[in-house]
């Protein structure tokens, strides 16, 4: 249900990731873009989630990025997804398919909260 | 007593970003505890006050914290290499302590790799080491499996455990597994029901003369409640320990030593052996944070905790070693 694309990746790993993203969506090669080859992104800095609430269509994959000197995790609140620490400029990627609303916080400094909020594109709630 | 001498930093906000590696000759030490009588002193840093011994009916033991091996950024390059040195001082010491406690962050990223370099490191001592974790030692994907695979073994629930050591009472408890997320609370860090139903009965039968020290990484109390430093359900554990004479809680995490007496219970909060952080609410975050050598020596480098057993309630007398 949460597949975990790529976990703990560096600045290069980013490219794969991307390269990945795109392969695997069904309208590769069509001109819409589709969600899936448009990862979102959430920046790790200041001991910040940014953006704190972030809203994706089904299928998006979100990445994070550590830039603290920090390292933090991802965890969703219930477990349903996690990463393992992430150092500097790594990164965790999680794909969402199912709507609904995931809390999630970092294990080493559970003051640290966001948000991935999944509905489909054009749902007015 | 005054609150300066009760409750101070080491002066985090007067630091800045230079002196990166003469700080690295302080940042490698430990803290030398002495139990006399029960009553636990600390004899100071180690290479400050090697020369302490302890009386005859008592003994010494050795506080490491916060080595974060694996950590390889600006304020300290070479972590791993910080701690092998504050155990090659540990070895030097001309009285051997009789064991060593590491009160948790062992690793950074709770990498295997970190923890064999770790391990490594610590086989260099002569003594037995107890440790415990602190957040870092539990960041691995799978909540904790790597710490609790290799020094879970012979513990309690999720990695707890005590040891008698000459009549004093050592309880470890590990605070970092159920943190309250800070969807609508502070933060701060949990040590659960089944821990602290454990410690109750784990403490029921025993004499209130018996001293007790208590290990835990996060702070006992709550030192900055905005970084998360304290322990929401602690006031439950101290609850406990409230009927003994002489309890010592020992503590990790800030990277720094702040201290506080509340009638019998002694709280202390350990140095790094990697990197310093600032004091509570002078920067934006907490986190690693550079130095400079030449405020260092004075700021931090020479200072050392007596602590000496007055009538009632315990006194607390901080002398500056070497001014």
């Amino acid at each position: 249900m949460f597949p975990t694309r790529a976990a703990l990746l560096g600045a290069a790993g980013v490219i794969a990731l991307l390269f990945a993203g795109t392969a695997q969506s069904p309208s590769a090669g069509e001109t819409t873009v589709p969600a899936a080859a448009n990862p979102a992104a959430v920046k790790i800095d200041n001991f910040n989630f940014t953006p704190p609430m972030l809203v994706v269509a089904p299928g998006t994959t979100v990445t994070w990025i550590n830039a603290d000197d920090s390292p933090h995790t991802v965890r969703e609140k219930d477990g349903k997804f996690k990463s393992a620490a992430l150092d500097t400029d790594d990164t965790f990627s999680q794909t969402f398919t199912a709507p609904g609303e995931y809390e999630y916080f970092c294990t080493i400094h559970p003051r640290m909260v966001g948000k991935v909020v999944v509905k489909p594109a054009g749902s007015s709630s | 007593m005054a609150d300066r001498d009760e409750n101070e930093a080491f002066g985090g906000a007067r630091m800045n970003r230079r002196g990166v590696l003469k700080c690295m000759s302080w940042a490698g030490t430990g803290v030398l505890w002495s139990l006399s009588g029960g009553v636990p002193r600390s004899l100071g840093l180690v290479g400050e006050a090697i020369a302490a011994e302890p009386k005859a009916n008592g003994f010494t033991f050795l506080q490491i914290s916060d080595s974060h091996v694996g950590f390889d950024k600006p304020a300290n390059p070479n972590a791993l290499g910080t701690f092998q040195e504050a155990i090659a001082k540990i070895n030097a010491m001309p009285t051997q302590p009789a064991f060593v406690v590491h009160t948790g962050d062992i690793t950074h990223l709770s990498k295997d790799k970190e923890f064999d370099d770790a391990d490594q490191a610590m086989k260099a001592l002569k003594q037995k080491v107890y440790v415990i974790p602190g957040e870092h030692d539990v960041a691995d994907a799978d909540n904790g499996k790597a710490y609790l695979d290799r020094y879970g073994k012979g513990t309690q629930g999720k990695g707890w455990y005590t040891f008698d050591v000459g009549g004093v009472h050592f309880i470890a408890l590990i605070n970092v597994f159920n943190f309250e997320p800070g969807f609508k609370s502070a933060g701060l860090a949990k040590l659960g029901d089944e821990q602290l139903e454990w410690m109750e009965k784990d403490l029921a039968g025993r004499s209130t003369s018996t001293p007790i020290v208590v290990l835990a990484h996060l702070p006992l109390w709550t030192i900055y409640q905005d970084w998360g430093w304290g322990t929401e359900d602690a006031p439950r554990a101290l609850g406990y320990l409230k009927r003994f004479g002489s309890v010592t809680v020992l503590n990790g995490h800030i990277h720094q030593i702040q201290q506080k007496v509340e009638g019998n219970v002694s709280f202390y909060t350990a140095r790094s052996t990697a990197f310093p952080q600032p004091a509570p609410g002078s920067a934006p975050a907490p986190g690693p944070m550079k130095v400079p050598a030449e405020q260092l020596h004075s700021v931090l480098g020479v200072r050392t905790v007596n602590y000496v057993r007055g009538k009632s309630p315990l006194a607390v007398i901080e002398t500056p070693l070497g001014a």
